[in-house]
C-alpha cells in the first residue's frame, strides 16, 4: 500500500526528515508516536502534498505510484486521506456543499458517477449519525464555530464520506476528552478493513488503546528509532521519550 | 481623443434637438452645465477625488453621440414583472415592460415626461446632483437624453422589483451617452429598483449617468445594480441621494465589466431617524479599474449608516475605495460603520482604499476598517487534500469571501441573482484559463 524509502524532507532550509523508512501493508494499521518537533506532522504533511515541505531525498510509493509526483487532489482521488491535527476553518463555505463537492470531485476523478443532492444527503446522514455530527454542525460554515472535539469528529466524518484506502490521522486525539475519544475511534474503526491502511500519529498512547495497531513506530529527531508491536506503545507510556533523547514536553 | 471641446461642439449640435428643447428652465439648466464641464475640464489626478482613478485612457478614444439605437435587436427576457429597456441611453419601449403598476406610480422614461409633462421635473431634476466641482455630471446635465423616471406616490408600495437594463452596443465607431435617472419616492412608499447595466458587442462605449434619488418621509427604497458592461465601456455613474426623515436607502453595486468604472454615491442623511445601507463587491481582471467612492453626510441628529465593500482582483487590475462619513455639528446620536475589504490574487494587482470620518459632533459612533489579502493557503490545501481541483477550490474560496457582502443584500431574489452572476463570472474565468 505505502511503501517509503529513505525520505529525506526539509522545511524552510532544516532538514526535519531525515530518512524515514516505512512500508505499510493494506489492511494494517501503523501508529507513529514520538516527541515533539520529532518530524511526525512533517511526516503527514508530505504524504497529503502541502507545499512548503522539500523532499531532498529517497521515495514515496502508493499503491506502486510515486506519490510526490501527484498534485494534493489527485492523492486525495487516489484515495489517500490526511485527517488534520488543526482543521481550517473556512468562513463562507457551507459544510454540506463542502463535503459534497470534495466527494463529487473525488468521484470524478476515479471515474466513479456524482451523486445527486438526495443520494449525497442520505449517505452523510448516515455517516453523520455514527460520529454524533448534528445537523447544526452540517449547516454552519466549515469548521466555523466547531469546539476542538467537534472539528475532529467533522475530519472524521469527512473520512468516511471520501472512503479512502489510506488514511493518516495527525494527532487526532489532541484536544479530545476520554468521550469524544471513543466517539472518534469509533468512528475509526468502523473504517478498518482488509483493503484500507491507517497511518496513526500520536503523542500519547491512550489513543492506541482504542485504535489498536498492527505496528509502532518511534520517530525521535527526523528518524525512525524503533519498530514494535503494539505493547510499544505501552512501554513509551510508562518510560516516556527520554530514551530517544527528547526532552519530553508533556 | 475626446477633448472637452468634442462634447462642447457636440453639446451645440445637440442643444435644439434635445429632448426638452424650448423649455427655458431645462435651457438654463443644460447651459450651466455645459460652461461648468468646460470649466473644470476632464478631472485630473490632482485632484483629490481622483487621485487614484486616471481617465486619460477614456480620453484617448473618440467618442461620438449615440444615435438613438432602434435597429438594435436584443433578445431580452421578458419575465420581469416591471421592466424598462434602454439602448445606448434612449428608451426602448418595444424592450420594455411596465406592468401592472399599483395607482399612484409612475414609470416611464425621461424623454417621455419631458415630451409630456415636464413641469411635474421642476423640483427634482438637478435639485439632489449638486455642483460639488463633478465635470462629469456637469457634462451629464449638459447632455442628458433618456433614463427612467420612477414616482412612488404617498404610501404605495410596490412589491416586485422594478428592472431598468441599460444595454451598451457600439458598433463601428464609440459612443457616448448621458444618462439620467430620478427616483422620487413619497412618504411612506417603498419600492425595490434593479439596474442592470451590460454591454452588447465588443467595441467601446461610454456610459456617463447621473441618479437622483429623494426619499420621502418614512419611505423605504433599496437599489440594486449591476455593471457588467462590455470589457472596452467606460462606465462613470453617480448616484445622489436625499433621505428625509425616517426613510432607508440600501444601495448594492456589484461591479463587474468595464474597462474603466467608477461608482460615487453621494447620500444626505437629512432628516432624523433616517438610515443608509450602501454595500458593494467587484470582481476584475485584466487591467480592469473600478472605483468605489461614496460619501455620506449626516446632517441630522439620530441617523444611522453602514457601508461594506469587498472585492477580488486579478492580473493588473485596480480597485479604489474612497468612503467618506460625514457627522455635522450638532448632529448627535450618530451611527456609521464602514468596511472595506479587497482579495489580491496577482502581485500585481492593487487596491487603494482611502476611508475618512470628518467628524464635527461629539456624540457619535463610528468606524471604519480596510484590509487587503491573498487567498488563504491553508484553506486552500485543505480544499485540496479533499480531492478539490485547485482552480475549483480557489473559486470555492472567492466566493466564499463574497459570500457576506452579498448577504447584505436583503432582497432574497435580487441577493441569488447576484451571487450567480459571480459565481458566472469566475466560472467563465476558469474556462478561459483552460
Amino acid at each position: 500500500m505505502l511503501e517509503i524509502k529513505d525520505l529525506h524532507v526539509t522545511v524552510d532550509g532544516a532538514e526535519i526528515l531525515k530518512g524515514i523508512d516505512l512500508a505499510i501493508a493494506p489492511g494494517e494499521v501503523h501508529a507513529i508516536m514520538g516527541p515533539n518537533g520529532s518530524g511526525k506532522s512533517t511526516l503527514s504533511y508530505v504524504l497529503a502534498g502541502r507545499d512548503g515541505y522539500e523532499v531532498t531525498g529517497g521515495s514515496i510509493l502508493y499503491k506502486g505510484e510515486d506519490l510526490l509526483e501527484m498534485a494534493p487532489e489527485e492523492r486525495a482521488a487516489a484515495g489517500v486521506f490526511l485527517a488534520f491535527q488543526y482543521p481550517i476553518e473556512i468562513p463562507g463555505v457551507a459544510s454540506m456543499t463542502f463535503l459534497k463537492t470534495a466527494l463529487n470531485a473525488v468521484r470524478k476523478q476515479r471515474g466513479e458517477s456524482e451523486l445527486d443532492a438526495m443520494q449525497f444527503l442520505k449517505l452523510v446522514r448516515e455517516k453523520a449519525k455514527l460520529l454524533n455530527v448534528t445537523d447544526d454542525m452540517l449547516k454552519r460554515a466549515v469548521n466555523v464555530g466547531f469546539s476542538g472535539g467537534e472539528k475532529k469528529r467533522n475530519e472524521v466524518l469527512q473520512m468516511a464520506v471520501l472512503n479512502p484506502t489510506l488514511a493518516v490521522l495527525d494527532e487526532t486525539d489532541s484536544g479530545l476528552d476520554i468521550d469524544a475519544l471513543k466517539v472518534v475511534a469509533d468512528g475509526v474503526n468502523a473504517l478498518r478493513g482488509p483493503d484500507r491502511s491507517m497511518l496513526v500519529i500520536t503523542h500519547y498512547q491512550r489513543l492506541l488503546d482504542y485504535i489498536v495497531p498492527d505496528r509502532v513506530h518511534v520517530l525521535a529527531h527526523g528518524r525512525i528509532a524503533r519498530s514494535g508491536g503494539k505493547e510499544l506503545a505501552h512501554e513509551l507510556e510508562a518510560k516516556g521519550y527520554a530514551e530517544f533523547g527528547a526532552n519530553e514536553a508533556a | 481623443m475626446t477633448e472637452v471641446q468634442t462634447f462642447v461642439d457636440q453639446y451645440g449640435a445637440a442643444k435644439a434637438v434635445l429632448p426638452g428643447a424650448g423649455l427655458p428652465w431645462l435651457a438654463s439648466l443644460r447651459e450651466q452645465g455645459i460652461e461648468r464641464f468646460a470649466a473644470l475640464g476632464f478631472p485630473t489626478r490632482n485632484m483629490e477625488a481622483w487621485r487614484y482613478t486616471n481617465v486619460r485612457p477614456l480620453q484617448k478614444v473618440a467618442f461620438a453621440p449615440a444615435e438613438p439605437a432602434e435597429g438594435v435587436q436584443i433578445a431580452v427576457d421578458h419575465g420581469a414583472a416591471h421592466r424598462l429597456s434602454f439602448v445606448n441611453g434612449r428608451f426602448r419601449p418595444d424592450l420594455s415592460n411596465v406592468g401592472d403598476l399599483p395607482a399612484g406610480v409612475v414609470l416611464t422614461s425621461l424623454a417621455t415626461v419631458l415630451a409630456e409633462d415636464p413641469e411635474s421635473l421642476k423640483d427634482h431634476l438637478g435639485a439632489a446632483a449638486e455642483d460639488d466641482g463633478e465635470s462629469f455630471l456637469a457634462l451629464n446635465t449638459a447632455l442628458m437624453a433618456d433614463g427612467y423616471v420612477l414616482r412612488i406616490g404617498r404610501g404605495v408600495v410596490v412589491e416586485d422589483p422594478i428592472e431598468m437594463l441599460f444595454i451598451g452596443a457600439a458598433s463601428d465607431k464609440s459612443v457616448a451617452y448621458h444618462l439620467r435617472n430620478l427616483i422620487v419616492a413619497e412618504e411612506g412608499s417603498a419600492a425595490v429598483i434593479v439596474e442592470d447595466h451590460i454591454g452588447h458587442g465588443e467595441g467601446a462605449y461610454f456610459s456617463n449617468g447621473a441618479t437622483e434619488v429623494f426619499a420621502g418621509p418614512g419611505a423605504r427604497l433599496k437599489h440594486y445594480k449591476l455593471q457588467d458592461e462590455a470589457r472596452a465601456a467606460f462606465h462613470l455613474h453617480g448616484a445622489f441621494v436625499r433621505l428625509d426623515r425616517d426613510s432607508a436607502y440600501e444601495s448594492f453595486v456589484l461591479s463587474l465589466g468595464a474597462r474603466l468604472s467608477r461608482n460615487e454615491i453621494r447620500t444626505v442623511l437629512n432628516g432624523t431617524g433616517s438610515e443608509c445601507f450602501l454595500n458593494g463587491a467587484y470582481v476584475v481582471a485584466d487591467e480592469q479599474h473600478v472605483d468605489n467612492t461614496t460619501f455620506i453626510d449626516h446632517a441630522t441628529p439620530h441617523t444611522d449608516s453602514r457601508e461594506v465593500y469587498k472585492g477580488v482582483l486579478d492580473d493588473k487590475a485596480r480597485a479604489v475605495f474612497q468612503g467618506t462619513i460625514m457627522v455635522r455639528p450638532d448632529a448627535q446620536k450618530i451611527n456609521g460603520h464602514q468596511l472595506n475589504r479587497a482579495l489580491l490574487l496577482s502581485d500585481k494587482a492593487e487596491i487603494d482604499a482611502k476611508p475618512a470620518l470628518e467628524i464635527y459632533a461629539d456624540d457619535v459612533k463610528c468606524s471604519h476598517g480596510a484590509t487587503a489579502g491573498e487567498l488563504d493557503d491553508d484553506a486552500l490545501f485543505y480544499l485540496r487534500a479533499r480531492g478539490i481541483p485547485e482552480q475549483q477550490a480557489r473559486r470555492m474560496l472567492i466566493e466564499a469571501f463574497l459570500d457576506d457582502v452579498i448577504d447584505e443584500i436583503t432582497h432574497p431574489t435580487v441577493r441569488d441573482a447576484f451571487r450567480d452572476k459571480v459565481s458566472a463570472w469566475l466560472a467563465a474565468r476558469h474556462e478561459e484559463d483552460r
